[in-house]
């Protein structure tokens, strides 16, 4: 059916209109104070209908879009025909992955090199982790698990308390933070056992709030929103990262540099992350893990070919929680700081982004996903290069949410199951066959 | 012959909506029961009733000898009772072969190979499809795929759900036929509820016709196919036109 443009001009003036009207008292209108201190109405007429005019262009340009992706012809695609992109890329990144600190020592020396380690590669695999951690609950198991955060900041409250006033190290407390995110994750399993979807959601949502409220009334537990400062910083299992004698640099006769200790931070985060995803992958071959996908799909099917769906639910709450727990404890351990600010909804929110832009249930997808949406806003804290177009009074951090929801809108429009949205099964009946007939071909058999 | 599944005085209540009033019912080890009746008149709140979700109110569910009534409903699954449930609930993003590997979760593993082989023998349509997600196949493949699945648990007793509705006759056909085979040669114990009923009255070995949540009638398959009432009700009323001569 061809678009008819005066159709088109309506719809886009419409929007145009509508956001005129909204544009009037945000944009149009702007309080200030004047010279003695009184409040005046400042009008920003062009500011309005910039955006009216912006969004007119962008709704006729948005149609025309439309109009020819549906009337584009498609491309038959099989299941057949689609190829495992999945295995290959996955090594390749773990390749990159480790090389990658190596690479960026040896590019930009131990000082240049400091942050792009530290603000890149152990802030986007903190989110690796995370994501994997809560694609358990909500990709595998898909339980809608809005208050993630609350588990990272039990792991990382558990590391700080333990370290601080019981003197515990770092490799004693991680395994016990994960035991005790784990024990708040059936904690949390119980009473939300009966509900799904957008009800579990909104409980999840109140759980990791009552955590952080918590943290911050508690006063003589947590030290409220002052938080826990000086605990111990990592050790090479029990070698200190500092300078001179008995430290890791002497001991391995290097010359002292921080970066060591964010090397070993690296690539501890790093592993904790793989371990993460590894149990993950050898999960879903387990029929716990195929019990997971199942409820996902339908929870009445589980219960009638005799699966215990209590055990299965609470098993994917205490599983994420506890990779959560880890994830916090190393963030206790990284920051040597721990406070109730860290531990917001935001957070929780970034890291389901992360699950679900990546594609529910695929673990490359949420990795793809946190390096893109962490990554990406770091990017954007270094993009000074648009300081020279839009002034020196820019500052392009300001707009990284802004370029982010932007991103996200756009993601969910193009790949609305997320970036990885194919799903390989566990179990295969022709596998076997494939072989044989590819030994065929080449004349073996 | 021992009743291995029995209802007695069994009454089912959606909040304070009554759906079953008193049902008895005996299903025999080795039998065929059919349970007919129109749109509405518990048949399949009967079936969820057996296993467990909702429970009776009132009345006993034994199976084998245990009085099942108040089990979980995973449990019930444990104690040998399958359901290709209405609406067949199949798992429409798992491939068939793991729809088939959840429907076997309760089974020892060392069957699995041996049972997939029995069921794709049963259902070749399925070893074809074996690879496909459960949600691409056509609507007779996922019944057969609920069928399959609710067999891998190698059952003691079969609840089938409405296995023909919405397929085409033939698949219809194919599907009680299987049923049929599964009873005579394996000796596999069957309650289907239909509202099919020339179909499932030619099938089942006894059967039951449910009005308004009680059993009005009960008799030999034969005896209820030859009844005027349940020839005016169920037969006549609207499948008559494409009632065969000979199933």
């Amino acid at each position: 059916m061809p678009l008819s443009l005066a159709h088109a001009l309506k719809q886009a003036a419409i929007a145009g209109l509508l956001a005129l009207g909204l544009a009037f008292p945000i944009l149009a209108l702007r309080s200030d104070q004047d010279m003695n201190n009184r409040l005046i109405v400042e009008t920003r007429w062009s500011w309005a209908i910039g955006a009216a005019l912006a969004i007119f262009a962008l709704r006729l340009i948005g149609l025309y879009l439309q109009h020819w992706r549906a009337n584009r012809p498609q491309s038959v695609r099989s299941n057949e025909a689609r190829k495992d992109y999945g295995t290959p890329l996955a090594w390749a990144g773990l390749i990159i992955l480790f090389a990658f600190p190596f690479v960026i020592l040896s590019l930009l020396g131990p000082q240049g090199a400091l942050k792009w380690i530290n603000n890149y590669g152990i802030q986007i695999l903190i989110y690796v982790m995370l994501g994997w951690g809560l694609n358990i609950v909500v990709g595998l198991a898909g339980l809608l698990d809005l208050g993630y955060v609350a588990f990272y900041a039990v792991g990382a409250y558990s590391y700080a308390l333990l370290s601080t006033t019981y003197g515990l190290s770092f490799w004693i407390c991680l395994p016990l933070a994960g035991l005790l995110a784990a024990f708040w994750g059936i904690l949390l399993g119980f009473p939300v056992l009966r509900l799904r979807g957008d009800y579990l959601a909104i409980v999840t949502l109140a759980f990791g709030e009552i955590i952080r409220v918590v943290l911050i009334n508690w006063i003589e537990f947590s030290n409220g929103s002052a938080g826990i400062s000086s605990i111990p910083r990592v050790t090479f299992f029990g070698l200190p990262f500092t300078a001179g004698e008995g430290g890791f640099a002497a001991l391995f006769g290097l010359e002292f540099s921080p970066i060591h200790r964010v090397m070993f931070l690296y690539f501890l985060i790093l592993c904790l992350a793989l371990i993460t995803n590894v149990v993950t992958l050898r999960m879903r071959n387990l029929p716990i893990g195929r019990a997971w996908e199942a409820l996902r799909e339908d929870e009445i099917a589980c219960r009638s070919l005799g699966i215990n769906t209590v055990n299965t639910k609470l098993t994917a709450f205490a599983l994420g929680a506890m990779f959560g727990g880890f994830a916090g404890s190393f963030f206790a351990v990284r920051q040597n700081f721990v406070s109730p600010e860290s531990f917001t909804f935001i957070e929780s929110a970034t890291i389901l982004a992360i699950v679900v832009l990546g594609g529910m249930g695929s673990q490359i997808g949420v990795a793809i996903a946190a390096v893109l949406m962490i990554g990406g806003t770091e990017v954007l804290r270094e993009l000074d290069v648009l300081k020279a177009i839009f002034g020196e009074g820019f500052d392009p951090a300001q707009y990284r949410m802004l370029v982010f929801g932007l991103g996200m809108v756009v993601m969910m429009i193009w790949k609305p199951r997320g970036l990885i949205s194919t799903r390989t099964p566990t179990i295969f009946h022709m596998k076997r066959r494939a072989v044989s007939s590819d030994l065929v071909k080449e004349g073996h058999a | 012959m021992s009743a291995l599944l029995s209802l007695r005085g069994i009454e089912t209540y959606y909040g304070p909506i009554i759906a079953l009033r008193g049902v008895d019912l005996e299903v025999n080890e080795g039998e065929i029961v059919a349970l007919i009746g129109a749109n509405g008149a518990g048949k399949s709140t009967l079936m969820m009733t057996i296993c467990g979700d909702p429970q009776a109110r009132k009345g006993e569910v034994i199976f084998a000898g245990q009085n099942i009534t108040r089990w979980p409903m995973h449990e019930i699954a444990r104690a040998g009772i399958a359901q290709s449930p209405e609406g067949r609930r199949i798992f429409p993003r798992m491939s068939v072969m793991e729809n088939l590997q959840m429907g076997a979760a309760l089974a020892s593993p060392v069957h699995f190979a041996d049972d997939l082989e029995r069921i794709f023998t049963i259902f070749p349509r399925l070893k074809e499809r074996a690879e496909q997600r459960g949600g691409t196949l056509s609507g007779g493949e996922q019944q057969m795929l609920a069928i399959a699945r609710a067999l891998m648990s190698r059952p003691r007793l079969l609840l089938l759900d409405e296995p023909s509705l919405g397929l085409a006759p033939l698949v219809v056909k194919l599907i009680f036929e299987t049923i049929r085979e599964l009873n005579a040669r394996d000796g596999l114990t069957v309650l289907l509820v239909e509202q099919n009923a020339f179909h499932a009255l030619k099938l089942a070995h006894r059967a039951h016709v449910l009005v308004n949540g009680r059993v009005t009638l009960s008799g030999t398959g034969r005896e209820l196919l030859a009844s005027p009432q349940v020839r005016a009700a169920y037969l006549e009323g609207g499948h008559a036109a494409e009632v065969p001569h000979e199933f």
